[in-house]
């Protein structure tokens, strides 16, 4: 068994797990944090995206021992003060979901898209950045249109609160 | 129309608890004290099993039990089941081999059930079945379907020496033969449509608990008909009597027809349950899932097509062999016949068809309805078919199609179906507007110029949906009868819940049906519940398949608002002082007719539980009321896909330009789920056409068994689509709702298919289209024109 310890959606939780278990089991399994989804076991649908220290990362890929010290953000730590992420948001308005399984996966990639590529993402740009992220339901129709309606938002309310 | 009623595209009021991380799966439910399945799965796929020693793994840390076919045996639980009698042409039964949970003596597929372990963590679990000691007597596989049925074939079912679970046949064969006797062109064809996984995002999983207080089982599980699973469970299967089992499918993660069936997995971890004492959890990994969940399609046909000298269709036959893997799954049967065959006529008047279907059991994975079911294998012979005999004749796609549309309604086909009403041209019509036909040929041109080809393709499909009457569905050997139940409660203040037999997973239930009770009756969306996927619940229902929640499950719930709103005129005539015939209802109000006198919706519900008004002689307490609602026909959705591609000659990848979409689905609740409906299914369709394809190499080893061996559609693979609509409103529905769930998976194979060929300029291509398959085609024409 070993410890870890690291700060999940700003709170800093500690554990005595067994080494082999990954970031997905620890979070739904250990945390109850059942919001990160696991859908494959070959690290190819990105359901169970998360943000570590500010990047997106497959957590099924990632060992939690190694993530010692490291800053999580889950699908649950999102929105902030009550208020939905412009992204969820964007996701909600723009029928970006059907099922919900692929959802907190495919809204913390495209999160993660707005903040290394900018505002501005055209339609071929955000089809070859969500090549991590599989849905079976939508056809991606939708989730294009939100995830560019929701960069856009992300853009805005950052000059808001500037 | 308002902002939330009947054709509006509100916002799905599901979405919040998706967004935020907040849904609830099966894999997301831990019961106190719950121990962890884990499946030791057969590495052969036709093997006998002669000795499975389980003494060093029972042994191991954590290990609470590992059961076998022998403890099942024991316990005397049935086998799974095929609900759907098919017959014979001589009019003998079909073969149904058996099917035990956990394999009794024979594994016959990679990934058969052998053994379960069950121990304190899924870790150990897994770890144990490593222990587990199987001795196989390996046996030849027949891993497909000429395999199967080759002289000395290794027998899969003893019931079924020759591999043949049927043969079955429909339509007219002397009217037929004599259509084609007077032809004057006959267009061939062999198809082959290929095998896919169906991959729910979702993985499928199961928690099974006892109470050893109550007796009463409860399973958790991934399912698109909870209470057809209980039913399986309780009277064939036998794991508890249904008063003593609750089935509970929470939110599910896609189904797409695999989370239809009863498998082996839940019935052996609600079993366990009690033979351990603790609840029982099992969730699929990826692999699994490709290894055990039903597949779909794998038909190889021989399809002709019997023409007159002006080009009209006089004729159809068509021989088809049919994958059913190496058990009869839950509906399998009923997929390359009654769902197959009733819809070769497409939307084309046809005088005479007959079609043959041998459906074959070989060593893979059991193949049942899959997005469609039957449905999109009839739309690729019937399109396949109209678009090369156009072709072969010189005439054009589209004009060939019309000429030979049914224009008059109701049309009876020569296989069972008789549509009701529609208007094809409409909808080809609308279709060649929207993807600008009149100028493909500057496009190509345009292609031509940088090296590329381009071609376009025609899908004019239909569908039957809804899967009723049970009367009509009965005569065709189904188990069950496929109405709709539901119940609509109104609360004393006024509020709604509706429970309904319908299962949600993905389709937006719970704001659609919303749409429709606020619509009915008046009352704002929020104060309606949708309660679904528990048959503690709910009183019972057939599930979500077969595009039928709209056209049976909404019926069901408009026919009891009805009912409620019957009730509720009688109360407000006491209420009001008025006799019934004098009480009007609309927009959320009860009044007296010519008066100013009325009460809103919500005084009138308390006024029937107060009951102050009436005494209980004249009029029963309370506001609640229930329908089962059976169709009067199948429906019939129908439309046209055109598809555009550009493919690179020296690479052979091709790439969808644009595609159109224009479907006739009747009424429409909601737009916007409507049309992410299209979408789904469009993707599903293009992904195989293009992409997907189940392979099992000549020993069984499925050999695309994750996501890096089987090509799932991704955000790259696909165009952004446009989607029209026409509309005839269904008239064997109180609603006028065709369904609208499996139509682009149906129309869209075909339209892929005829696009491809177009632009090689020949016929020979086969699914999945891919770069290498398309690169021969091309090069094969290129020697084709050097020949010349």
């Amino acid at each position: 068994m070993a410890s870890v310890t690291m700060t999940v959606n700003g709170k800093t939780v500690t554990a005595t797990i067994d080494p082999r278990t990954l970031l997905s089991s620890f979070l739904r399994e250990h945390l109850r944090l059942t919001g990160t989804h696991v859908g494959c076991d070959t690290s190819q649908c990105g359901a169970c995206v998360v943000h570590v220290d500010g990047r997106a990362i497959k957590s099924c890929t990632a060992l939690a021992v190694s993530l010692d010290g490291a800053h999580v953000t889950t699908i649950e730590g999102l929105a902030s003060d009550g208020h939905l992420h412009p992204m969820q948001e964007a996701f909600r308005e723009h029928h970006g979901l059907q099922c919900g399984f692929c959802t907190p996966g495919m809204i913390m990639s495209a999160v993660d898209i707005v903040n290394r590529k900018g505002a501005m993402l055209d339609e071929h740009t955000i089809r070859e950045e969500l090549e991590g992220n599989i849905c079976r339901c939508t056809g991606y129709h939708n989730i294009v249109k939100a995830v560019a309606a929701g960069a856009q938002a992300m853009a805005a309310t950052k000059v808001a609160a500037e | 129309m308002s902002a939330t009623g009947i054709g509006a595209p509100v916002r799905r009021t599901e979405d919040f608890r998706f967004i935020t991380g907040k849904g609830q799966y099966t894999d997301d439910i831990n019961r106190a004290g719950q121990a962890h399945a884990y499946f030791l799965r057969s590495p052969h796929a036709h093997a006998d099993i002669v000795k499975i020693d389980t003494s060093k793994a029972k042994a191991m840390d954590g290990v609470i039990a590992i059961l076998t076919g022998d403890d099942l045996a024991a316990d005397k639980i049935g086998g799974l089941i095929c609900g759907w009698m098919i017959h014979n042409k001589d009019g003998s039964p079909m073969r149904a081999g058996g099917h035990p949970a956990l394999a009794q003596g024979k594994v016959r597929y990679v990934g058969d059930h052998v053994a379960v372990i069950i121990a304190e963590t899924y870790q150990q679990a897994k770890d144990a079945a490593e222990a587990v000691d199987v001795t196989y007597k390996t046996l030849p596989a027949a891993a497909d379907i000429d395999s199967a049925l080759k002289k000395g074939a290794p027998v899969i079912h003893d019931v079924a020496p020759d591999n043949t679970v049927f043969n079955w046949h429909l339509g007219d064969k002397a009217a037929t033969d004599a259509a084609f006797a007077k032809a004057k062109h006959v267009t061939k064809l062999d198809l082959i449509n290929n095998r896919l996984v169906p991959n729910p995002m979702e993985p499928r999983a199961a928690v099974g608990d006892f109470d050893a207080g109550t007796g009463v089982f409860t399973l958790y599980t991934t399912s698109q008909n909870p209470h057809v699973a209980r039913l399986v469970l309780s009277a064939f299967i036998g794991i508890a009597p249904e008063h003593k089992l609750r089935v509970i499918a929470p939110d599910v993660g896609g189904g797409f027809g695999s989370k239809i069936f009863i498998y082996a997995e839940e019935t052996v971890c609600v079993w366990a349950a009690k033979k351990v004492g603790r609840p029982v959890k099992w969730t699929s990994d990826r692999t699994e899932a490709f290894l055990s969940d039903a597949h779909g399609r794998d038909h190889v046909t021989h399809a002709e097509m019997a023409l007159d000298d002006k080009g009209r269709i006089l004729g159809l036959r068509v021989n088809t062999k049919a994958n059913l893997g190496a058990y009869l799954s839950t509906f399998s049967s009923s997929v390359p016949t009654y769902l197959y065959a009733p819809l070769l006529s497409g939307q084309y008047n046809i005088p005479a068809i007959y079609c043959e279907v041998d459906a074959v059991y070989t060593n893979t994975a059991p193949v049942d309805a899959y997005r469609g079911a039957g449905r999109p294998e009839a739309t690729f012979v019937i399109e396949r078919l109209v678009e090369v005999a156009a072709r072969e004749r010189g005439e054009d796609p589209a004009l060939f199609r019309r000429k030979n549309f049914v224009t008059q309604f109701p049309h009876q086909t020569p296989v069972i179906m008789a549509y009701d009403v529609g208007n094809y041209s409409a909808s080809l019509d609308k279709a060649m507007d929207m993807a600008d036909v009149k100028n493909f040929g500057k496009r190509k041109k345009e292609s031509e110029r940088h090296g590329k080809l381009r071609g376009l393709g025609y899908s004019a499909y239909i569908e039957a949906c809804g899967i009723a009457p049970s009367q009509a569905v009965g005569s065709l050997g189904a188990g069950v009868g496929l109405w709709e139940s539901a119940e609509v409660r109104v609360n004393p203040v006024g509020t709604v819940e509706v429970l309904t037999g319908s299962h949600s997973h993905g389709q937006g239930h719970e704001t659609t049906f919303a749409q429709l009770v606020s619509d009915r009756l008046g009352i704002p969306l929020d104060q309606v519940s949708i309660v679904h996927g528990d048959t503690d619940k709910v009183q019972f229902g057939m599930g979500t398949y077969g595009s039928r929640s709209g056209a049976v499950g909404m019926s069901a719930i408009a026919q009891a608002i009805d009912k409620v709103i019957a009730k509720g005129k009688k109360v407000a005539a006491y209420a009001l002082e008025a006799s019934e015939g004098d009480i009007d209802f609309k927009d959320g109000r009860f009044s007296v007719k010519g008066t100013d006198k009325s009460l809103a919706f919500g005084e009138v519900a308390l006024q029937a539980y107060i009951a102050h008004k009436f005494s209980g002689q004249q009029l029963e307490p309370g506001l609640k009321e229930t329908a089962f609602y059976d169709p009067t026909n199948f429906t019939f959705p129908a439309g046209v896909h055109i598809c555009e591609v550009e493919i690179d000659p020296d690479t052979g990848v091709t790439r969808i330009d644009r595609w159109t979409a224009v479907d006739d689905f009747g009424v429409v609740i909601n737009p916007m789920i409507v049309e992410g409906q299209v979408h789904g299914g469009i993707a599903q369709g293009v992904g195989q056409a293009l992409l997907e394809g189940a392979h099992y190499n000549k020993d069984g080893q499925l050999v695309t068994a994750s996501y890096m061996d089987y090509t799932m559609p991704r955000a790259d693979d696909l165009p952004s689509f446009a989607v029209g609509m026409t509309s005839t409103p269904c008239p064997s529905n109180p609603l006028g709702i065709k369904g609208c769930g499996e139509a682009g998976a149906i129309a869209a194979p075909p339209a892929v298919i005829n696009a491809i060929t177009d632009a090689l300029g020949h016929e020979n291509i086969s699914m999945p289209a891919t770069p290498q398959r398309v690169w021969q085609a091309v090069q094969q024409s290129q020697r084709k024109l050097a020949a010349e």
